[in-house]
């Protein structure tokens, strides 16, 4: 099968990170730089087909298949691991680092699998080297480290289950595109959704991420939501369930959002609600809405990772990351904070805005496909997202009040990041064109038309009116709000708690009764049998003639009936 | 990190003084007025019909906002708690 000699790009990366963490200096700031470049030249080095395969248990592994789909994904996942590597080179912890790399190359990973088994390992490679990302946030990520393994780790167990399912009904381990007439199928597409922040289980990804490190979050928001797109794209598109799970991400994100404080939940929340737009496109599933939903992952993880590296500042030069702690941060950080508000301008999809010329090709999908209802809650939807991020999280981090906090700019190297990404966010927004080359189906669109364009800014000016009319609603408290976690991290606790207590009350009670019982048999014995007892009075011979005496009058009595 | 009190208004930042700030609404509101106001020149083409209305994103844009906070604000006083909640 073999055509060329191939290079798994993943495997740049994943080397990468396995030395980081042993080597310091010029020479980590070395590697933090040129291995996503050499992965990214790696990414484009591969051909279209299966490239590269080996055999495991009797199975012909697909470990290298590219098309333009993966590279796509792979490209976005390259320059995001370098960017975050331009970004973290004054972080301290090498760990943390090597993690994030074994992650991304993960990621690379699946995108180039060309069957469910290579997929499933760089799955687990990203689960296992996410959560490690996770835990070094510090003491404070423990807890949401360890419940972001146990539901990843489900949701592997999920995968698996359906993988194995697949392969005994079809016998065959091809990762294609999938419909839902089987168990199987429905198993591997929850364990595809739960990575992709899919309710019930949203609630790991605004619990998590955010106990990362200033660094740590800016690579976690890429690659495990936007893999999941990915495998989403490849393996169930048009699957109509994904039209509705879709829009209640876009909403459920919105909403939990609006009522947040921590600043970087604000943009966990906000990332489920951008997956819900692609997943959307997904489930509508015409070639427009495809193409829409990849473009947008691609233009998503730019403008994400730019403001979560502005976030990633404040908290870095501020150590502070509640709305209620800060604010008026414009005096000092400036520069920060205009690049906030070009990341906050894409995500609501301002015209020239990366955001504006990817999300409104899956709007155009549901129009074009008749999808109505799809097509409004996408509008208000649109109009949601520069409410809970667009303007909430550059105003309540730089604006609002003036918190006394005079913090200095960010180093060079997070600035530089910073404008890169920036400078992605606005040229994709004016030049879509050598975006749009890249995406799965030929696009036939033009995002600029004047009555687009005057659409667009009316719905989100006014979404910044009815804003600041109603900031006084909008004023943050120190507050969280419920989520179906609550079922596993409070709920659940009662219940254990609560059989343990029982249970323990049951043995209690058992040991209690059971010594009642041969307390009454004991001193039944014993006054029977002790020194003062009927038995006990006589003497063996007294007995024996007590006996002879009772069964002589028996015998009788049985003698005269 | 330096830490400095904060300033009377007439003495802060031009930026958040109480005068930029008028103006700042009467410029916004201007260009807000003149944004619906071009619907009159340019031709929409709608999908449904109510999205060719005049001022369509304006008004939906609003409406559906003001929607979304109220919901959440009514959903707050069901689940919010304070975030210590799960500390202990």
């Amino acid at each position: 099968m073999t055509t060329s000699f191939v290079i798994p790009p993943a495997l740049a990366l994943i080397a990468a990170g396995l030395v980081l963490p042993f080597i310091n200096g010029a020479l980590r700031s070395a590697l933090l730089l040129l291995a996503p470049l050499v992965t990214l030249w790696l990414v484009w080095q591969v051909p279209d087909g299966v490239q590269l395969t080996t055999s495991w248990l009797g199975y012909q592994l697909e470990l290298v298949r590219g098309d333009k789909l993966a590279r796509l994904f792979a490209s976005v996942f390259a320059i995001m691991a370098f960017a975050g590597g331009l970004f973290s080179l004054n972080q301290s912890s090498s760990f943390e680092l090597g993690a994030a790399y074994v992650y991304a190359g993960g990621a690379i990973g699946v995108t180039f699998g060309g069957d469910l088994i290579t997929l499933f390992v760089f799955w687990e490679i990203m689960a296992v080297a996410s959560t490690l990302v996770v835990w070094s946030g510090g003491r404070f990520a423990n807890g949401a480290g360890l419940r972001y393994a146990a539901m990843h780790m489900f949701g592997g167990v999920l995968l698996m289950i359906g993988i194995i399912g697949e392969v005994l009904n079809t016998g065959s381990i091809a990762f294609q595109v999938m419909d839902t007439s089987t168990t199987a199928r429905w198993l591997i597409l929850a364990g595809f959704l739960i990575n992709a922040g899919a309710p019930p289980f949203s609630a790991w990804l605004p619990d998590a991420y955010p106990a990362a490190s200033w660094s740590g979050m800016v690579f976690l928001s890429a690659f495990t939501t936007k893999t999941a797109v990915y495998v989403l794209l490849r393996g169930f598109p048009g699957s109509e369930i994904l039209i509705f799970v879709g829009l209640y991400m876009v909403f459920y994100g919105i909403v939990y959002a609006i009522l947040e404080n921590d600043m970087r939940r604000i943009l966990a929340y906000s990332i489920v609600n951008q997956v819900g737009f692609m997943v959307t496109g997904i489930g509508i599933g015409s070639q427009m809405a495809l193409n829409g939903a990849a473009a947008h992952a691609f233009t998503h993880i730019i403008y994400k990772a730019l403001l979560l590296m502005s976030a990633g500042s404040v908290l870095l030069m501020t150590g502070k990351r509640k709305c209620t702690d800060l604010g008026g941060l414009f005096r000092t950080m400036p520069f920060t904070m205009v690049m906030g508000v070009i990341g906050a301008l894409a995500i609501s999809s301002f015209p020239l805005t990366s955001g504006f010329i990817s999300k409104s090709m899956i709007s155009q999908g549901a129009a074009d496909a008749h999808l109505g209802f799809v097509w409004f809650m996408l509008a208000a939807a649109s109009a949601g997202v520069f409410l809970h991020a667009g303007i909430k999280f550059p105003w309540f981090v730089f604006f609002q009040k003036d918190s006394g906090l005079r913090p200095p700019e960010p180093p060079w190297n997070m600035r530089a990041a910073m404008v890169l990404m920036a400078a992605f966010c606005i040229g994709l927004g004016i030049w879509p064109g050598p975006l749009y080359s890249l995406l799965p189906y030929p696009v036939d669109y033009v995002p600029y038309t004047t009555s687009h364009v005057v659409f667009q800014l009316q719905l989100l000016l006014f979404s910044g009116l009815a804003f600041f009319i109603m900031l006084d609603l909008l004023k943050r408290t120190e507050t969280i709000t419920l989520d179906f976690d609550w079922i596993y991290r409070k709920l659940m606790g009662w219940v254990t708690r609560g059989l343990n207590d029982g249970s323990e009350r049951a043995w209690d009670r058992f040991l209690e009764t059971a010594d009642t019982v041969l307390t009454r048999v004991n001193s039944g014995i014993y006054r029977h049998h002790g020194p003062d007892g009927v038995f006990g009075r006589t003497w063996p011979t007294g007995r024996m003639a007590f006996w002879t005496t009772v069964m002589l009058g028996a015998y009788v009595v049985w003698a005269y009936i | 990190m330096a830490k400095e009190k904060p300033r009377p208004p007439g003495d802060d930042h031009w930026l958040v003084r109480p005068t930029t700030i008028r103006m700042l609404w009467i410029v916004s509101s201007i260009l807000l007025a003149c944004l619906v106001l071009l619907d009159l020149a340019i031709e929409h083409h709608p999908h449904f019909g109510i999205d060719g209305t005049f001022g369509f994103g304006a008004w939906y844009g609003f409406i559906t906002c003001v929607a979304m906070v109220l919901f959440a604000k009514g959903l707050g006083l069901i689940l919010k708690r304070p975030d210590t909640y799960y500390d202990n």
